[in-house]
């Protein structure tokens, strides 16, 4: 069965004068599939994140989500010849929403330096990411006219708390969670927004082996129970090999290799991005 | 829980109707000109304002320092729509009685003084809630001081007044007025920030990038934010022009905006009973229990040194630097001050791991 397509990026390059970040490169996601973008330090994969998610405008190219275009940009004219990148054509307008808009199409993402909201407590980070999907004025709300609304909300996001095992530590202040509990609560919030994809910047950063493995089981767990597809930005070898599908190989904007596990590591341009070339 | 919580709103009801007895009594039984009642007026309406000034910069995280602006947006629609027609000649003598020569009733003045506020808010908002922290409070301040100067315009005269009083429009006398308007204010302004768009003004203020990728539209919740304060700044305008009995442009410089910024800060950013408190405290500070660093002493024939007008407010900076110095996150922090916490500070013998475990029972 040919599964469908979430995400699809064309072209995309994004240019900050003259530093190409992430140039021309076009990936896919499909449903219930766990997608890794890896590449090294600097290579633009969570620039690639932030075009993705509208935090950048990209100088060139076009994000789909579900076939519908949803970031779009080609420069034309005298901007045409500034930028890189290669377009077939296709795009006519810009299309350059602000970050919560993509977030109600249903894309939600984590952040590589984890961003709770450190003064609210476990319950209340989980709660304001139900906030955009209620339906609710700010009269309605201040009245206590919805509170239905309000307990389907408060309802819903214990729920979560609860399937991700955080619901013993509902009220405690996020920022004092420790690290681990950190990513996982991060993880939770960003699946409060109801996502059909879901974006992990480096979820495995500063973990150990041990628990790397049980973050790879976890994400695993949440594509299966929830459905969604995943895109996921990793340094962690071991963690990218054993979950991912597919892997796309970024090197100074570029994209050197897509493929499996196996396909990838036998690569040589990747063995060269990732361990430099012999210099005899 | 629900039995607590309708335990604690029962307790808070008592508590607010005991305070209004009080008031009144006080009122019936002492000479009506002590300085008290003075300072309960005067903090009542600064209490709002200070509140209403947290709810932006404690609470959504925006420095800004237009408070006094739209003070005096409130103070002015308030006494224009309130003076009787029969004094208008009197009131614009310069411009044959002004333009508008009607009278609406004084809650429906609030309500206009609070939707003309909001309005210019709106307005200023849409440029100016595009900057961040510094500007911002740079942009607000400069729009402040914008709209206290358009208002003293001579062209303007037939409405304002040009920057000649405004006067001879209803006051109030209780001091329970002052309490109950602001009262209930606050209280607005309270269960606002409880509800779940308050949660996401501190989402806003916790992470402004974070809240975006939650799905928050960030430019529409701040400027909710700042439409929804400078209404309460404009009531409580009106409150002050009620409170003075005339209003004139020229009163509401941006040391009164530096004023509320101090009870703020000596209240806790983002403490709404940290706010309430400090209003009182430094209104009764400043006219009141301070006063007598201004008068010239003598003990016998010594004068005592130091003493005279304007030590004041050498005293009072003083302790300001005191307090920012060891004590920055104010009186109250990010706490409110709430029945369980006193009630927890009788109760001390309580063991640390009972409220958890108390929390998890309900």
């Amino acid at each position: 069965m040919e599964n469908k397509n979430v995400l699809h990026l064309e072209n995309i390059t994004m240019q900050f004068g003259g530093v190409v970040a992430v140039n021309d490169l076009t990936l896919d996601v499909n449903e219930h599939e766990i997608v890794a973008l890896i590449g090294p330090n600097g290579a633009g994969k969570t620039t690639a994140f932030n075009v993705i998610t509208g935090v950048y405008e990209p100088t060139n190219g076009c994000v789909s989500f579900y076939g519908e275009p949803i970031v779009e940009n080609f420069p034309q004219g005298k901007m045409k010849k500034l930028y890189a990148g290669t377009n077939n054509g296709k795009f006519t307008k810009t299309i350059s929403p602000t970050p919560d808009k993509i977030t109600k199409l249903g894309i939600a993402r984590t952040f590589q330096n984890i961003r709770l909201f450190k003064s609210l407590t476990v319950f209340e980070n989980v709660l304001v990411a139900k906030h955009m999907r209620a339906e609710q004025n700010v009269f309605t709300a201040t009245f206590r006219l919805n509170h239905k609304e309000e307990k389907r909300m408060r309802d819903e996001a214990m729920a979560l708390l609860e399937e991700q095992s955080l619901a013993h530590l509902k009220d405690e202040i996020s920022g004092s969670l420790p690290y681990g509990l950190q990513r996982r609560l991060e993880i939770a919030r960003a699946l409060a927004t109801n996502p059909k994809l879901l974006l992990l910047d480096e979820p495995a950063a500063g973990m150990n082996p041990q628990e790397t493995k049980e973050l790879a089981k976890f994400i695993m767990q949440i594509r299966d129970k929830y459905g969604i597809a995943i895109l996921v930005i990793e340094h962690h070898m071991d963690l990218v090999m054993e979950i991912s599908e597919r892997l796309y190989v970024l090197d100074f904007g570029k994209l050197i290799a897509v493929g499996n596990a196996t396909e990838v590591q036998n690569n040589p341009d990747v063995i060269t991005a990732y361990l430099g070339v012999d210099e005899e | 829980m629900d039995q607590k919580k309708k335990q604690d709103l029962i307790v808070s009801a008592c508590l607010i109707a005991f305070i209004l007895v009080v008031l009144f009594v006080l009122e019936k039984i002492m000479p009506s000109g002590n300085m008290l009642f003075v300072v309960l007026k005067k903090g009542a309406i600064y209490a709002l304002v200070a509140v209403s000034m947290n709810l932006l910069n404690g609470f959504t995280g925006l420095f800004s320092l237009g408070q006094a602006g739209f003070m005096l947006i409130g103070a002015y629609t308030y006494a224009i729509f309130t003076i009787p027609p029969d004094q208008r000649l009197a009131v614009y003598q310069y411009f044959d009685g002004g333009v508008v020569q009607f009278t609406v009733p004084i809650i429906v003045a609030f309500l206009l003084a609070a939707a003309v506020a909001g309005l210019f808010a709106f307005l200023i908002g849409l440029p100016v809630l595009r900057l961040k922290s510094d500007y911002l409070a740079i942009a607000t301040l400069g729009f402040a001081e914008i709209i206290r100067a358009f208002f003293q315009w001579d062209v303007l005269g037939p409405i304002t007044n040009g920057s000649n009083l405004l006067r001879k429009f209803p006051t109030f006398d209780s001091v329970l007025f002052p309490f109950i308007v602001s009262g209930i204010c606050i209280a607005i302004i309270v269960l606002l920030i409880n509800s779940s768009y308050g949660r996401a003004f501190k989402a806003i203020r916790d992470d402004e990038i974070a809240a975006e990728a939650m799905g928050i539209n960030l430019f529409k919740h701040k400027e909710m934010a700042f439409v929804i304060s400078s209404a309460f700044a404009g009531v409580s305008g009106a409150l002050l022009a009620m409170y003075q009995t005339t209003v004139q442009a020229a009163a509401f410089k941006s040391a009164m905006t530096y004023e509320i910024l101090l009870i703020v800060v000596i209240g806790g950013i983002g403490s709404i009973t940290g706010s309430c408190l400090a209003s009182f405290l430094f209104v009764a500070c400043s006219e009141w229990w301070l006063r007598f660093l201004d008068n010239e002493t003598f003990i016998g024939a010594w004068q005592v040194p130091l003493l005279r007008s304007g030590f004041r407010k050498v005293v009072f900076s003083v302790i300001i630097m005191i307090m920012v110095l060891f004590y920055n996150r104010g009186i109250m922090g990010t706490r409110e001050f709430s029945i369980d916490s006193v009630t927890g500070l009788l109760k001390r013998k309580r063991l640390p791991g009972d409220k958890k475990m108390k929390k998890e029972g309900k």
